[in-house]
This record gives structure tokens, sequence and C-alpha cells, in this order.
């Protein structure tokens, strides 16, 4: 439960941060809130040579309405999505989801940008940015970059983001204070989703469903969502939920198990958000 | 007013709270000073043979002071079990064979703590993999073999039941209900992982510092597999963070550090971490059951049979034993005309098995409790009336049951009785009948158990020594070993009690092999009727020479005498000696060593309310009612955490549980993220009852309540699930009660 030895930096600027990922290339990684990087480290299923610690840094901790979005800071931690002003008028969905990661210790620690960047399946806030059709901002060397996160994911804790590339804001619309759910279920309070679904109202009226660990990446239930502009009714769309997907096997679930819950859990999320 | 029956707080508490305890690894003693750490490099393989180690590479590592390999280790390999097949032996550091993933194969020797995990990972090992054995019944063929030296994975006959079944053992029976049922693996998961450090001193003895449950059997044990004297080796317990079983006695990696210490002449420290202790500390439960029940439908069983497979893990340890309690207590609270049992142990390449809370006596209340839910659902009989109108009445105790107990006092009617009323048993069961007819997705499931469990079943006999100082202070010297239970206060209400000295005067020691030489430690909820017992009796032989020795400076009849507020006085008058006085004149201390003889009986009923999401198959346990009769209550605070803590344990073996590996033997639960430890958010809060039967085998009528909530707890939840579900056609769902079991299990009704 010791990391292999590495050299540890604390930039003080963005700038210098993405510098330094130049100059180390592969050998360095971006450490955030290290609530995923530092288990595995432990474990020593990753060994860095240098890790440059972003977590600190102000310019990347802010939540503010810009335009027809919100832009968030990638430093911005869980627990700052939990109470802010700004996303429960504007983008309730996000707090709503960020409540439910891990426990306190965990939420005061763990960021956004790592939440997204770290691209686990099982993770609770990419399928909620998934849904709400958010854009992730990378920046390197090279300069920034907007992604749409619906382009974002590759695999299994991969993205299309470069190694010299940092995730430096996340922007979500504003949707507003209500119409959203999310439905997480796990064995005990603390635990990582088996399956969970989150539901958005989008400005146009359109309501999207992201799903967690239904697949390699987070998902779209996208014939559920056909089915509901189609004017199915609740029951109906939320019986499609598991299509297309490709959930895994552990424990918890097999994926015969995870294709039923994710209907089940879709049915309850439509219900509450369009209570 | 007797201090006794009173909820004095717990004196040990501040200091954990606050500053924390001092465990093994927290040790600061200055004869540690310039201690190597100690690195184990473990198998990730789960049965292979080595066809080589290479430890070139660590040794030339930074740190590194010495690298030892089971072929340089000149311990006799140990047999973890006396009655264990004597060919199941175990080398302190893997030889030529690994038989689980985490056997101890070389260890590594740093300066410092982190350079051991560094070099350990240029330990290079060849494994050559072989055929693995993970699953009981599996095992019992007999196909792979773990010893082939010993021709067979039976790890002990001596549970085997010579004389088979009779072939009308249910002849009379209206009705049989029989089924398999499992009792899963489940660890004990201490906050304080295992500890041991060692240094010799210039008189040639071995200090041992251990986190353990009982320091003089740890110290005859290690010493027996370090080939010296019990006298040569001072075993000195810290702070115990937690044991629940599985830090009864030493484990082999205590011998090993204090062969390494002498080996390298330097003191040496070991603390194995949270991953390590997943898979290298023993586990719990870990049986494969069948229940048969038959009786008559007005309700009266008459035969019950359990059939048993006892998982011992890769090498034997206690585990080995527990079916023992499991046969025993096969009929539970039932006066049954006609029980059998019997039971195989098998070595599976698994971690090895011991005690947890409750160690074998749980698995006979789970078979039992569920075959009286079965056979009440095959007659349509309310699971509460079955209960009841089988329990062994109260006229018949001193009751001996056809497993060989005997059963001291109790009265199980009652118990159940005062449960059912607590919980409003009828409105419960008319709140689930509602729900049934409006087929609500949420649906209620109410579980009943009755039990009886086995305290002090043990050893018999403990020790104690009471001393009062000049300064007025006492000290009690203990055979028992507290590790969170709180001794420190209620043995200092018992000597208080006959002294009229206050307990925070009152300084309870144990675990220190030197001053303590004698002790059986705590286990098996046996402290207070054998050690608190010999407390009391410590402190009335105290107070009896206080007076002899009073009776001089008074010159006074010794029959005029009385103690109280801490001083000998002549009744009716004003003429009085302190004890702290005559305690100047001359040493003042009494030994006492009790042998209770026999153990105890403790038992009760919980009911236990679940929800259960019939959708997603989610269960949430609503509310548990706990009557657990352990006699008089000494002190209530600690009775009812004894209790919260126990049926925390028994509903998280229920619902969470489950210590697993895949066909390759790779453990699939080695942290806390996987492994499901409970936390407050998966319990209700506890109603508990208060019932108090005395027992007749001490004089202050004290049993056990150490495991007694877990016991009862378990089949009360794992009964109410499956209640949920079962007008579904659900008959059984195994432990632990995942959501996607119970689901399972309704789809599996439905087709
Ligand atoms: C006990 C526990 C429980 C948890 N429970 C949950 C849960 O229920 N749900 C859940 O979703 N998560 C859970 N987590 C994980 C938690 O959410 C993590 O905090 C999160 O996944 C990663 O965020 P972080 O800021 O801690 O990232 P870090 O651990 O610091 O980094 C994670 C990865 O992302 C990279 N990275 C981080 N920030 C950036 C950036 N700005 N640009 C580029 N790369 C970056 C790092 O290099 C690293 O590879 C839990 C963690 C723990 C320890």
């Amino acid at each position: 439960m010791i990391p292999v030895g590495f050299d540890y930096e604390r930039p003080q600027t963005v700038d210098a941060a993405i510098a330094l990922l130049a100059e180390h290339g592969d050998g360095a990684t971006v450490l955030a809130g290290g609530h995923s990087l530092l288990p595995v480290m432990k474990l020593r299923l990753a060994a860095p040579e240098i890790v440059i610690d972003i977590g600190r840094l102000a310019e990347l901790n802010y939540i503010r309405v810009d335009g027809d979005e919100v832009a968030i800071g990638a430093a911005t931690r869980y627990r700052d999505l939990v109470i802010s002003d700004v996303l429960a008028a504007e983008c309730a969905l996000l707090p709503a989801v960020a409540r439910t990661v891990g426990d306190p210790q965990v939420r005061h620690r763990g960021t956004l940008g790592g939440a997204i960047a770290h691209a686990d399946p099982a993770g609770d806030l990419p399928a909620a940015v998934l849904a709400l059709d958010g854009t992730v901002v990378l920046r390197s060397p090279r300069g920034e970059r907007k992604v749409p996160i619906t382009e974002f994911y590759t695999g299994v804790f991969s993205s299309v983001k470069e190694p010299d590339e940092l995730v430096v804001e996340i922007r979500v619309p504003r949707t507003g204070a209500t119409g959203w759910a999310y439905e997480k279920f796990t064995r005990r309070s603390n635990d990582w989703a088996i399956v969970a679904v989150a539901v958005a109202t989008m400005p146009d009226g359109a309501t999207h469903l992201g799903l967690v660990n239904m697949g390699g990446t987070p998902l779209r239930a996208s014939a559920t969502e056909a089915a509901l502009a189609e004017g199915k009714s609740i029951e109906e769309a939320a019986a499609l939920a598991a299509e297309g997907t490709e959930p895994p096997t552990d424990s918890h679930g097999t994926p015969e198990y995870r294709n039923h819950l994710v209907t089940v859990l879709a049915k309850r999320a439509l219900k509450t958000a369009s209570a | 007013m007797s201090i006794l029956g009173t909820r004095v707080v717990r004196t040990e508490d501040p200091v954990f709270l606050t500053r924390g305890a001092t465990y093994t690894d927290d040790l600061t003693d200055e004869r540690l000073t310039g201690a190597l750490h100690l690195t184990l490099v473990r198998s990730p393989i789960a049965h292979a043979t080595i066809t080589s180690i290479d430890v070139d590479a660590a040794k030339d590592a930074p740190g590194v002071v010495a690298v030892f390999t089971g072929a340089d280790c000149d311990l006799a390999p140990m047999l973890g079990f006396p009655a264990a097949h004597k060919a199941m032996l175990r080398p302190f550091l893997a030889v030529d064979r690994v038989r689980y993933v985490g056997e101890a194969v070389a260890a590594v020797l740093t300066e410092e703590a982190y350079q051991g995990e560094d070099a350990a990972e240029l330990v290079d090992v060849d494994y050559e993999p072989l055929d693995v054995v993970v699953d009981m019944k599996e095992a019992l063929k007999d196909e792979v073999l773990l010893f082939p030296e010993a021709g067979t994975n039976l790890v002990s006959g001596m549970h085997l039941n010579k004389e088979g079944r009779p072939e009308d053992f249910f002849a009379d029976c209206e009705v049989v209900v029989s089924k398999e049922i499992v009792n899963q693996r489940v660890a004990a998961a201490p906050l304080e992982t295992r500890a041991a450090t060692a240094f010799w001193g210039e008189d040639g003895r071995c200090t041992l510092f251990l986190s353990t449950q009982n320091a003089q059997a740890a110290r005859d044990e290690v010493a027996g597999w370090m080939g010296i004297e019990p006298s040569q080796l001072h075993v000195i317990l810290p702070d115990v963070g937690g044991g629940f079983g599985a830090k009864i006695g030493a484990d082999p990696e205590f011998a090993l550090v204090g062969w390494l210490s002498k080996k390298v002449g330097r003191p040496v420290r070991w603390n194995e971490s949270r991953s390590e202790n997943m898979t290298g500390m023993v586990q719990g439960r870990g049986q494969v059951q069948t229940i048969t029940i038959g009786g008559d439908r007005d309700g009266t069983v008459k035969a019950y049979s359990l059939e048993v497979v006892a998982d011992a893990g890769a090498y034997p340890r206690l585990g080995v034993a527990l079916p023992m309690f499991t046969r025993m207590m096969a009929p539970g609270t039932y006066d049954i005309p006609k029980v059998w049992s019997t039971a195989s142990v098998v070595a599976t390449n698994t971690t090895s098995t011991a005690a947890y809370r409750g160690a074998g006596r749980p698995e006979a209340t789970q078979a039992i409790e569920r075959a009286m839910d079965l056979f009440a659902d095959a007659i349509d009989m309310d699971p509460a009336e079955l209960r009841k109108r089988n329990v062994v009445r109260p006229e018949k105790f001193p009751f001996t049951t056809k497993g060989g107990a005997e059963y001291d006092t109790g009265e199980y009617a009652k118990a159940i009785d005062l449960a059912l009323k607590a919980a409003d048993y009828d409105g419960l069961r008319a709140e689930q009948k509602r729900r049934r007819e409006a087929g609500d997705p949420l649906q209620l499931g109410i579980g009943v158990s009755s039990y009886v469990e086995i305290t002090g079943g043990g050893a018999f006999v403990e020790n104690a020594t009471v001393q009062v100082h000049e300064d007025g202070t006492v000290t009690v010297l203990t055979g028992t070993s507290p590790h969170g239970q709180g001794h420190a206060t209620a043995w200092a209400m018992l000597a208080s009690e006959q002294l009229g000295i206050d307990v925070d005067k009152i300084t309870v020691k144990h675990g220190d092999t030197d001053l303590i030489p004698k002790g059986a430690g705590t286990m098996g909820s046996r402290s207070l009727q054998t050690g608190g017992i010999a407390v009391h009796h410590a402190a009335i032989d105290l107070v009896e020479l206080a007076k002899q020795r009073a009776a001089d400076v008074l010159e006074a009849n010794v029959e005029d005498l009385v103690v109280a507020d801490g001083s000998v006085q002549v009744k009716g008058t004003g003429a009085a000696v302190s004890l702290a006085e005559l305690a100047g004149r001359e040493e003042l201390k009494a030994f006492h060593e009790w042998d209770a003889k026999k153990p105890t009986f403790p038992f009760g009923a919980h009911v236990a309310l679940v929800e259960v999401d019939v959708e997603s198959g989610k269960a949430t346990v609503e509310r548990i009612w706990a009557v657990d009769d352990a006699g008089p209550i000494l002190n209530p605070l600690i009775f009812d955490g004894q209790r919260h803590g126990g049926i925390a344990q028994g509903i998280a073996q229920a619902m969470l549980e489950e210590v697993m590996w895949d066909e390759e033997g790779q453990p699939l639960t080695g942290t806390f993220a996987d492994y499901g430890i409970p936390s407050a958010a998966e319990l209700p809060s506890f109603d508990l009852v208060t019932m108090e039967t005395p027992t007749t085998i001490n004089t202050l009528g004290y049993k056990g309540i150490g495991e007694a909530g877990t016991i009862g707890s378990c089949p009360a939840v794992h009964n109410a699930v499956i209640d949920a579900v079962s007008h579904l056609g659900v008959e059984h769902i195994d432990m632990p009660l995942t959501p996607m079991r119970v689901w399972a299990a309704i789809s599996e009704a439905a087709k």
C-alpha cells in the first residue's frame, strides 16, 4: 500500500502545469483530488515518474454562468458543486449527482475535472455531463480545444484527451432547477453505482438519459430518448433503456441483471423528472 | 447502593477517542530503536509449484538488509490444528508449493518500511500453476489435492458421524423438507490489521509485542514454533484494535518475526496492509449445509438432520474445530426428539478459517432457523407460532439436548413473546398483507429467530489478582484480554463493589505474560463469566484478608468487621482502618483462580422487519427488535454496545458480506471497495428489549453477551427477506441477500 517513488510538482498556474506536462510526456500524471489516482498508485497499478498537482489551482476552481452555459473549472470539488447556488438554479442535476459520490471525505477532495478525465464507466459525473450534452475544454501547448462529451470517451478509462492535454473546464447547458432526476443503485450508501440513470430535460424540451456502468463508457439510452420523442409513455420508453448497451459482469451484477435494473431505474428517474 | 448493573461510562474511552490508542505499530519503546521492517512477498497464485526464487536483485535494492526464502528458514513446518491430518503442514515461508493467494514466500527486511515494498517487487519467483480447487464440494472429491502426500483433502474426520443416519429417521413425519444452504465465508476485518514486533534482550529472551486476543496462548504457540521454551518468550499486548475471533492465539508470521530478529540481531517490526489482511488473516464461517426437517401438520417437529461441509482453507487452523459447536448446537432452542448431524472439514485453495464472532454456533442457528421457516411454510403455519410450540419448556432445565449440550437456564418462549410484542408482530403482519394485496413494489418481510448459544465454551478456568496499594489505588490483573470490550471498566466495577473504592482508582492490567503468566484471553464471550467472576472472588478474598489484618489493628473480632468506602470498619463503632493503610503495613493482594467448570447458554429472540423492492431486488433492513438474555447485566452501556456491534455484524452477514474468489482462486474482495463492510447507513436503529435469566453456574448469574447479537440477528434478517418474497414463490435465497440474488430468485420463481 506504498506507491513506487515519484517526483512531485505543484505549479502555480495552468500554463506552468501544461509546460510541465509537455516537458515530462508519458511519465507525468496530473493529480487533482487524488481519489482515483492515489488508490491505484498505492496498489502499484500506476507508477508515474512525476505527479503534477493541479488540485489547488484557483484558476481552475469556479462555477459561473457564461452565455447559454454554465462553465465549471476542472479542479472544482464535488462539495462545491453540491453547495453551489448557481448550479441549484441553472443546472440542478449536477449537484444532485455530485451529492451521491462516495462519502463526505471523497466529496471534499474529488474534482469534476478528475472525474471526467478519469473516464471510469462506473463514475457518476461522466454520465450526468453526457446526459446534459456538455463540453470538455482541453488545453495543451498546441492551444485549446472543445470536445463535445458525446465524442470524448473512447473506452474504459480512455478518452480522446492527449497525454499532454489538461482538462481545464466543463461546460453544461443551463437546464434550470427542474426536470431532472438521478437514480443511483448501490448496495451500500457510499458505494459506486451498480447501475445509475441520469435524466436531464434540455432547453429545447428533449429528455436525455445518461447511463452509468452499462458499457465501457458512459452511454445514452438512445432508444428510450427516441421513444419519448415519439410520444411513447414513460413505461414503454423505459423498457428500451438497455438497448445498445454492453453492461459489464462483476460480483454485483450480471449483464442480464443490469439490463433489467436499467429499465427499472429509467422508469423511476423519468417519473421523478416529469413530476 | 450497588455499582453492579449501573451505566458506568467506559473509563478506557477518553484515550481511544482523543489521542488514540497505542497499537503495536505505534510503539516507540526505545528497545525498538533501529528496528528493521518486514515485508512479505506473497503468492499471487492460488496453487502452484515454486520452480525457482531469485532474490539477488532484491538484496541489492536500497535499504535492504536481508532477504530470506523458505530454503533459508529452519523453523519446522507447523500443524495449525492438532487434530488435522498430519501431512497438512504449513511452512513459515513456502518451500516448493503455494496453496492460496497470499501465502508468504519470501521475507524482506529493510531499514525503512517504504523500501520493503520496492524490494519485494524485485523478488523473482517462478511459479508453475497447478489445478485449483475453491469449491468445498469439489474439494471433497479429492480430484485436485492440496497435499498429495495426504492423499485426501479431508482435513479431519473428527466430526464425521460414524453411525449413519437411520433409514427410518423421518418415517414418522407427515411432512419432510430439505434444502442445501450456504453459510458464506466472511472476513473479520478488524480496524487494526495484524502486527508483531520483536527484539531479543541480553538475557537471551525474546520480547514479542503482538496484536492478539490472548497473550499467554500466543506465547506458548509461538515458542513452540520457534523451538524455544515459553519462559524464553515475553509477550506483551499493546492496545489491540479489534479481533472478532480472528486474533485468537498466534499467526505464523509472529514466529517468523521473532526468528528473523534473532537471525539478523536487530529488532523487527511487521504491520500488514489492509490488502494483505484481506487474504492473510484467518476468516470465518464457510459451510455448505444440508438441512432436513420433518414433523406433523399440527406443528410438531419430530426429526432434524444437519449435514455440514466446512471449509478449512489451505492450511488447517482453528476452523477445523468449529463444526463441533455447529453440531452441538444443531437443535437450537427446540426440543426435537430426533437430531442427527455430521460434518466434514475440507481443504481448499483459499485463506485459512478460524473463529469469527460466534464461531460455529451461528452456523447452527442459521441452519435450524431456516429449517423452521421452511417447515412453517410447508405446513402453512405462522413461523413464530411454530417456534413457540417446539422450544424447550422452562420446567425442563437444566436440559440435555440431542446435540449433547447441557443448557443451564432458559425461557425461550417468553423471549419470543417479548420480541413479538415489542415489534407489534400482528400489526406488522397486517401491513404486510395490505402491501401484498395492493401489489406494492415495496413488500414487507418479517423474520423471527429464536436462538441459544454457548459462551465460555472454550476455556473454563481464569484467574485474577487484586491488589490495594498504599496510596489507595488498586491494580487488577486479569488473564482475559480486552480488545474493545471494556474490561477496564467492568472489572473495576466488580472490584469496586467489594472494596468500596471508586472505579477511577482501579487500574486493570492484562496481556503481559511476565506480569500475568496464566490466562486464557478473550474469546467465545467468556470474559465476564470466567475472568470477571475471578475478579469478583479475588476481591472477596482480599476483603477477607484485609479483615484478618484489621482485626489485629483494630483489636476487634473478624465477624464484627465490614469493608465499605475503602476501609475496614468495626460495625456500630467509628473505628476503622483504610485498606490503603493496611497495604502500607504489608502487601495487600489476593489471587483467585476460578473454574467455571461448564459453559453457559445465553438465548434470545429477534424480529426483523425488511422492505424489499421487488422490481430491483434490493432489500433494506428497516427495524430489528432484539431480546438478548445473558443473565443479569453488569453494565447496561457495555452490554448494549456488545449487542449493537453484534447485531450489525449479523445483519452484515445476511445482507452484505462475502469473501469471494474466482475459479482460479483469485480473491475478488481484497479491498473495502469490494468487500461489504456495513456503515451506519446500512443499519436500522436497534430496539433492545431486556430480559435477564441468571445462570446457575456462577454466583453472580452472568452469561456472555459478546456474540449473541450476531447469532440472533443474522437468521432473523435472512428469514425476513425471504418472507418478503415468499408469496411470489421464493423458498430460499443464500446469503448475502444481494439485490441481484433476490431479483434472480423472484424471476426464477415466476417462471
Ligand atoms: C472511497 C471512494 C469512493 C468513491 N466513490 C465514488 C462514487 O460513488 N462515484 C464516483 O463517481 N466516484 C467515486 N469515487 C472516485 C472519485 O469520484 C474520484 O475523486 C474521481 O473519480 C476522480 O477525481 P479526482 O479529482 O480525485 O481525480 P484524481 O484521482 O486526482 O485523478 C484521476 C485521473 O484523472 C486525471 N486527471 C485529473 N484531473 C485532470 C485534469 N484536470 N486534466 C487531465 N487529467 C486529469 C489524473 O491524471 C488521473 O489519471 C470514489 C473514490 C473513493 C476513494
